[in-house]
């Protein structure tokens, strides 16, 4: 494996599931790749695709009567086609995850300690004393107090972000080279969000794994990703390094999300705008760009045409899924950021707007 | 926990002196002959009848006789006399015990066994033939009766009046420590017969309790583990099974009244045909006796559910 080989390189994966209502197109075709001790945040609204995608690298879609298609190199192995059995090898030991809501994810009727344990001992030939040595090293490391006693707690004994923070140590019970994180904040409470966004961060310089992140929130990403995927409707719209991103963000749905969320240093009266409409249905999904019914800056032919993911010019590691007009996206981010409403942007852009 | 069991055991007790009073007050209510007549052979002569009453206490008030029955049960464990034999209704119980016994504890083996595992391959291969198959038989066995289907198996399969005569008929049984191979095959038709009903309700509530768990977030949990398939199942049943003990012991009551008629049926010398004798001729303490007998279990079997609860369920704690 050369130097350049990224650990995990995502190739035009489809995951679409068959329903008594149509073929529901999950993931459509996306493309990226994550570098070895690098993090990836995945951002997207809830039925992007951003969590099956996710699964479906641990082969944990299959059994839901999946179609998947592309490819999902991990050091060179394409998971897509891997057996079963290689891949649940796999899967908690070189590639661990974790989930968003702590409490389900954790099995109420067993120990923490020998929830983590079965962790090791799925793929190691370890003594139970050994694993549990392992476990209450790892509860320690991820900053749970009084490891040695809470190892034999319940996880109906441990707060929100303990729970957390203990299946973040039984993800990394066997030194994972990838963590597979889906909304690990979401379901916490925002002072415990930063404690654990901060303990990833950590755990990443300390042990050196890659992180694939995956998130509503622009905030979450902000602050822990070198790389973004923002999903939409199954396809990855725009993905650049975090900085381009939010210095000079392409896509108009990356807009709408960064216009939606609060900022401390703009001006006190700008106002938030919401996206307009709701996520598409994965099953009839509008025509031509799937964005465009909800957005403001579409005109009359988007309904017709599929956008491709693009290099933006002059920013090669920067690409875009969007039929505007470079140089009218510029101006367009250009007078949004000052503070302007779609409607005034496009006014002053010159360019007709969406069709009402 | 000690003082939970125990208080438990005392509410028991006061169970058993409220159904022991259903029981009296429902027999006394109740059309029956005087006992007292029964006893007192043809053409009785009113003396003697009286005589008779005063010997039975029948000429006492109710409550007095109510407490006096009381007192003998729950200080001597003495049930009465049957107005028939004038047998101890103890020593009646005790002696047909071991049938009873043999009867229902194996059907509880072969309920649960056959019920969770029945469960379990259906919850697992959901919508496959065996799965239906499975919850189709299951339906029929909750809805037919046992005296009906015992019926249906004796013509089927007894030895002596059977279509094809595979095992011992009614009538057969022998005590274990008789012929321990003539004792088995000849409660394999009861016990088939006693365990289908609640075989069936288990392997129904399990199907469903286990399809839910399966979908839980903590099996995903355990495949992102890496988990073998047989250790995710074997996390998804430990779930399931909360619920389905509950209904243990709500079941174990429906066990013992279905003893009553499979006793019957075959023809097994045991508590249920002693009970259901003793209905059919009015004898009194031999049904109290068996009534409450059959309530003690019942409560038991509840406690000691209740109790496995805060074991299997760490969130369950008693004090």
């Amino acid at each position: 494996m050369s130097a350049a080989e990224p650990l995990l390189r995502v190739e035009d994966l489809r995951v679409e599931f068959p329903s008594e209502d149509g073929i529901v197109h999950a993931v459509d075709g996306i493309t990226y790749q994550v570098q070895k001790g690098r993090t990836l945040g995945i951002v997207g609204e809830s039925g992007s695709g951003k969590t099956v995608s996710s699964l479906t690298t641990l082969g944990l879609t299959r059994r839901e009567g999946a179609r998947i298609s592309g490819r999902i190199l991990f050091e060179g192995q394409d998971l897509v086609t891997l057996p079963e059995e290689q891949l649940r090898a796999i899967r908690g030991n070189d590639i661990a995850m974790i989930f968003q809501d702590p409490l389900s994810s954790l099995h109420p009727l067993y120990r923490v300690g020998a929830q983590l344990v079965e962790a090791v001992r799925a793929h190691r030939e370890v003594s139970k004393a050994q694993a549990r040595a392992r476990a209450i090293e790892l509860l320690g490391l991820v900053g749970i107090p009084d490891p040695a006693r809470r190892v034999d707690e319940y996880p109906h004994e441990f707060s929100g972000g303990m729970r957390q923070r203990a299946m973040i140590a039984m993800a990394l019970m066997n030194d994972p080279k990838l963590l597979i994180a889906d909304e690990p904040t979401t379901a916490l409470d925002v002072t415990v969000q930063a404690q654990i966004l901060a303990l990833m961060e950590r755990l990443q310089r300390e042990l050196g794994m890659a992180i694939v992140i995956i998130t509503h929130d622009l905030g979450v990403v902000a602050e822990v990703a070198d790389d973004i995927a923002v999903m939409y409707a199954g396809r990855i719209v725009e993905t650049s390094s975090t900085g381009q991103l939010f210095a000079a963000p392409e896509h108009p749905y990356t807009w709408g999300l960064l216009k939606s969320i609060p900022r401390l240093d703009g001006p006190r009266e700008e106002e938030l705008v919401p996206i307009p409409g709701t996520p598409p249905s994965l099953i009839n999904r509008p025509s031509g760009c799937h964005f465009h019914p909800r957005c403001p800056y579409a005109q009359p032919d988007h309904a017709r045409i599929d956008p491709l993911l693009a290099p933006v010019p002059g920013a090669p590691n920067h690409h875009v899924a969007c039929l505007l007009e470079a140089e009218v996206r510029e101006r367009l981010w250009a007078e949004l950021a000052a503070g302007a409403t779609p409607e005034q942007a496009l006014a002053e852009v010159g360019v007709p707007g969406a069709p009402a | 926990m000690i003082r939970y069991i125990i208080r438990r055991l005392l509410w028991g007790v006061l169970l058993l002196i409220i159904v022991a009073g259903l029981v009296f007050v429902l027999f006394r209510v109740l059309p029956t002959t005087n006992p007292a007549v029964l006893r007192a052979g043809r053409d009785p002569q009113p003396k003697l009848i009286k005589e008779i009453e005063v010997v039975l206490g029948l000429n006492k008030s109710l409550p007095t006789q109510f407490w006096d029955y009381l007192k003998e049960v729950f200080l001597h464990f003495n049930l009465g006399y049957s107005y028939y034999s004038q047998e101890s209704v103890r020593s009646l119980i005790v002696e047909r015990l071991p049938a009873t016994l043999s009867l229902t504890l194996g059907a509880a083996v072969l309920w649960v066994l056959g019920g969770l595992s029945v469960g379990i391959i259906s919850a697992l291969r959901r919508h496959s033939l065996l799965d239906r198959g499975a919850m189709g038989s299951a339906l029929v066995l909750i809805s037919v009766p046992e005296f009906w289907l015992g019926l249906v198996l004796l013509f089927l399969f007894a030895s002596d009046i059977g279509k094809f005569k595979i095992f011992p008929g009614a009538g057969s049984y022998v005590p274990l420590t008789t012929d321990p191979w003539k004792w088995f095959t000849s409660l394999i038709m009861p016990w088939f017969v006693l365990a289908a009903g609640s075989a069936a309700i288990f392997a129904r509530l399990m199907r469903s309790s286990l399809s839910e768990a399966m979908k839980e977030d903590y099996i995903r949990t355990a495949r992102a583990k890496g988990l073998p398939e047989k250790a995710v199942v074997r996390q998804g049943v430990r779930a399931a099974i909360n619920p389905i003990v509950t209904l243990f012991g709500l079941e174990v009551g429906v066990l013992l009244g279905g003893a009553i008629l499979v006793e019957t049926v075959f023809n097994i010398p045991g508590v249920g045909r002693l009970a259901y004798q003793s209905i059919q001729s009015s004898d009194f303490p031999v049904v109290q006796g068996t009534v409450l007998l059959a309530s003690m279990f019942i409560i038991l079997a509840n406690i000691v559910v209740d109790v496995a609860y805060a074991y299997l369920d760490p969130r369950v704690r008693y004090s």
